[in-house]
């Protein structure tokens, strides 16, 4: 059984619940204020969100 | 013993979660190499993979984890000089047209006076200025007139770093209202996509729409060239439209793809981690 993934958006700190297969590093949308947000950590169920980073010169397909 | 593939990465977008899920329907072990954290000393590193795809968001650190993986041996997508090749647009003009491959005329020019000979040159204005790297069609610039080609250049000289200081001039093709954009995999155009948009910069990255673009025999047979001169592997090429019939305008090394499975139908990630493994069967 899979388990739930929660964390606090840092920038407006709604509960995020992530969906099943998240990844560190994966950037998301919060649903409450639309801010880009990543995952930092994944520690069990709780998971550590932050701000995703800006974009760089050289970032692109 | 199962493959293995590292995934190359720093931030884990749409398109990787679709290449995890595509090698794990194969039986395939990812490991998510985030490049942020690792240390390339080739004395110490042990890659414990048969095979890196690079989708690094970064084109610099990109370039670089791919040049120390294949120093170290292991197999790379794309490889390092395709990969370079691609990330510069003059250097990928420039094998393009060595090869004879249709592309709009351009110029590389580092002062303003020589850009204005150059504009002359490529048929007058209005001509397209843009970096030689980077992308999402950030910093394209289309000059209408003198007076703003001079501003344009003189923004660059003062607020750009050294890459902004060579001025990349292409003539500017006017669009039927969309562009292409082909997924080319070893030659091979797996799928295509318009990108319309009544904006002349068509990049699904600012805003254009996406629909299916047929392949024809033309459209094939152009991406096969491409690919061929720049050195084949993944690749989306961007293509215009021109009365004169298809002309190449960019070829990207790790093209992002998430707008395009659905309404091309065509599992691009699936494509795509099928080739890995191809290559590491080749190897072994």
């Amino acid at each position: 059984m899979s388990n739930t993934l929660r964390g606090n958006c840092p920038i407006c700190d709604s509960e995020i619940i992530l969906p099943e297969g998240s990844e560190e590093s994966e950037v998301i949308s919060c649903c409450e204020c639309n801010n880009r947000i990543v995952v930092l950590k994944i520690e069990k169920e709780r998971v550590i969100l932050g701000e995703a980073p800006k974009v760089e010169e050289d970032w692109g397909e | 013993m199962p493959f293995r593939i590292g995934i190359l990465h720093s931030t884990i977008r749409k398109e990787e979660k679709l290449l995890i899920e595509a090698a794990k329907k194969r039986n395939v072990q990812v490991k998510l190499i985030d490049i942020r954290k690792e240390i390339f000393d080739p004395r110490n590193y042990s890659p414990n993979v048969d095979l890196v795809l690079d989708r690094s968001v970064s084109t610099i650190k990109g370039l670089q984890a791919l040049l120390f993986f294949e120093s170290l041996g292991i197999l790379t997508v794309n490889k390092y000089s395709v990969a370079s090749l691609a990330a510069d647009k003059f250097a990928t003009s420039l094998a393009l047209f060595k090869k004879g491959v249709p592309i709009p005329k351009f110029a590389l020019v580092f002062s303003e006076e020589e850009a204005l000979k150059a504009v002359e040159q490529l048929g007058g204005f209005p001509v397209v200025i843009k970096p030689t790297h980077g992308s999402w069609g950030r910093l394209l610039a289309k000059v209408n007139d003198r007076e703003s080609l001079e501003a344009i250049l003189e923004h660059k000289q003062i607020l750009g770093s050294p890459h902004h200081h060579s001025f990349y001039l292409q003539e500017y093709i006017k669009k039927p209202g969309r562009d292409i954009r082909a997924f080319v995999i070893d030659g091979e155009v797996i799928c295509a996509i318009y990108r319309n948009s009544s904006h002349w910069i068509t990049n699904t990255a600012r805003g254009g729409k996406v629909s299916k673009c047929p392949i024809n025999e033309e459209l094939a047979k152009i991406c096969y060239l491409a690919s061929e001169a720049v050195g084949g592997g993944v690749l989306g090429i961007d293509i215009f439209e021109t009365k004169d019939g298809y002309k190449i305008n960019e070829i990207n090394h790790a093209t992002e793809f998430r707008n395009s499975e659905e309404p091309t139908g065509v599992s691009i990630s699936g494509a795509i981690i099928d080739y890995c493994l191809k290559l590491i069967k080749n190897q072994r």
